[in-house]
């Protein structure tokens, strides 16, 4: 049996993907939180982004594989964990011995893939647009102005909120989960265990924050 | 007391089971949860009905054989005690109780309350052992020094009884408390370090081949296990798995 197709290196693969996508939402909500700074800054940061070769060709293609490797893992794992109880228990009592976090991260995952396929729609397919299929020329001003139209909406907002509290979920259980999955669990593990506490509540937290802001001071 | 049950009820693997209800009344609050399906029992043979089929066999909680699924945990509702272990002092006059199997594709029910629980066996056979020479001059095991922390940590492991709870509280029907704690009492020891790296592969590998699902940490396993087998097993062993394909 290969490494990636037994039970442990599949979790393993989620867990490296997992702490990938982690280093990635850091990097991303450093930058969103520019924009309530700075309107300027936020513009710099977004242009660079948008238009560093490197950036573009080389870790925007990683990231996407990432988050494509990610949930379909998540898909296989969750497939055959479910087929190896073809029968279910007439009762089932779970609260008492594990959260409702832990046993529901393929429902959190699935809203945090809609939230990404209307987040692809919003920003992602319009940058395509404008760059690589309009050819328009760069406007390294343009970024604030289009970040704050997003946010007009209310409908929109108050899916990015839910999708966000979906993605404190997923962290809240993932993120100290996928140290386990790689071995640790010693003495630095109530540490870790904190830590990854805060970062899943403050990082989508701001997410929240940012789209509230604008959408109540523009 | 007086209670309502509702066994699950299945003539053999090829059949499909249902859920029958039984009342059972003078039930004493001093039985065990097995005396008192023993009663049932004796009720339902001078009936002539056909009993319950439930597994047992020490009845001190150290065998693991009388795995059963009660309200919907595995050994029923308290902590750290096998089914046999249990007393109905923990239940309430006129209580209904759902009675089941363990449940899990790897688990295949023998009939009504019984599972085949083999699969376990063959994941040992794959690599829960140590070599020994024995032909005469073996060495005497107190010989070789073992630190405290190592040997507290692989005694606390070998207690793991084989019972099952673990994968009948899992999410996943994942038996990797079970698997964890087999590989960690002799990654831990010098004794098992000779056939460390194929073991920890081998087993996993026939873990995997059973059927059992994989392990997504909610801790389920730990929860409901009677003899307190930890998580940290199954990190080790995580450990184990990883350095293992590393060098090969």
């Amino acid at each position: 049996m290969s490494f990636i197709s037994s039970s442990i290196g599949k979790k393993v693969a989620m867990s490296l993907s997992a702490f990938f996508l982690i280093s990635f939402l850091l990097l991303h909500v450093a930058i969103n939180l520019l924009s309530v700074v700075s309107a300027e800054m936020y513009n710099e940061a977004s242009h660079f982004m948008g238009t560093n070769p490197v950036v573009q060709f080389i870790m925007q293609p990683i990231l996407i594989l990432g988050v494509l490797f990610h949930f379909i893992m998540g898909f296989v794992l969750e497939f055959q964990n479910k087929s190896a109880r073809p029968v279910k228990y007439e009762m089932k009592n779970n609260q008492g011995n594990s959260s409702w976090l832990s046993r529901n991260m393929i429902y959190s995952g699935l809203v945090i893939l809609a939230f990404l396929g209307l987040h692809f729609y919003d920003f992602w397919i319009p940058e395509i647009q404008y760059k690589y299929i309009a050819f328009e020329a760069p406007d390294e001003h343009r970024y604030f102005a289009e970040l704050v139209h997003k946010f007009e909406n209310p409908l929109r907002v108050g899916f990015y909120a839910v999708s966000f509290i979906l993605l404190m979920m997923h962290l809240l259980h993932g993120f100290q989960s996928a140290f386990q999955s790689l071995g640790v669990n010693n003495k630095f593990t109530p540490g870790i265990k904190k830590t990854a506490w805060a970062f899943s509540v403050v990082v989508p937290l701001a997410f929240v924050f940012i789209a509230l802001f604008h959408h109540f001071n523009h | 007391m007086d209670l309502k049950l509702k066994i699950w009820r299945q003539k053999n693997a090829a059949t499909k089971g249902k859920i029958v209800d039984y009342d059972i009344s003078e039930v004493s609050s001093d039985m065990s949860f097995l005396e008192m399906l023993d009663v049932l029992n004796r009720e339902l043979t001078e009936k002539g009905d056909e009993p319950v089929s439930f597994d047992h066999d020490c009845r001190e909680g150290i065998c693991g054989s009388c795995s059963l699924q009660i309200n919907g945990r595995p050994h029923g509702p308290d902590g750290g005690t096998t089914t046999c272990q249990l007393h109905m002092r923990k239940f309430k006059d006129g209580d209904s109780i759902v009675i089941e199997p363990f449940r899990a594709k790897a688990f295949p029910i023998v009939k009504d309350l019984i599972i085949d629980r083999s699969a376990f066996d063959r994941v040992q056979h794959a690599g829960a052992f140590i070599s020994v020479n024995t032909s005469g001059n073996t060495q005497d095991a107190n010989a070789t020094p073992i630190n405290k922390g190592d040997a507290d940590h692989a005694f606390d492991a070998a207690s793991c009884i084989g019972c099952g709870a673990c994968v009948a509280a899992c999410k996943n029907a994942s038996a990797m408390l079970f698997v964890s704690a087999k590989v960690s009492q002799y990654a831990l020891l010098p004794q098992g370090q000779v056939e460390r790296e194929m073991r920890v592969t081998d087993m996993v590998s026939q873990m995997d081949e059973e059927g059992f699902g994989a392990c997504t940490n909610t801790g389920a396993c730990e929860a409901e296990c009677p003899k307190g087998i930890s998580l940290t097993n199954i990190a080790r062993m995580n450990r184990e798995f990883i350095g293992s394909n590393l060098k090969s």
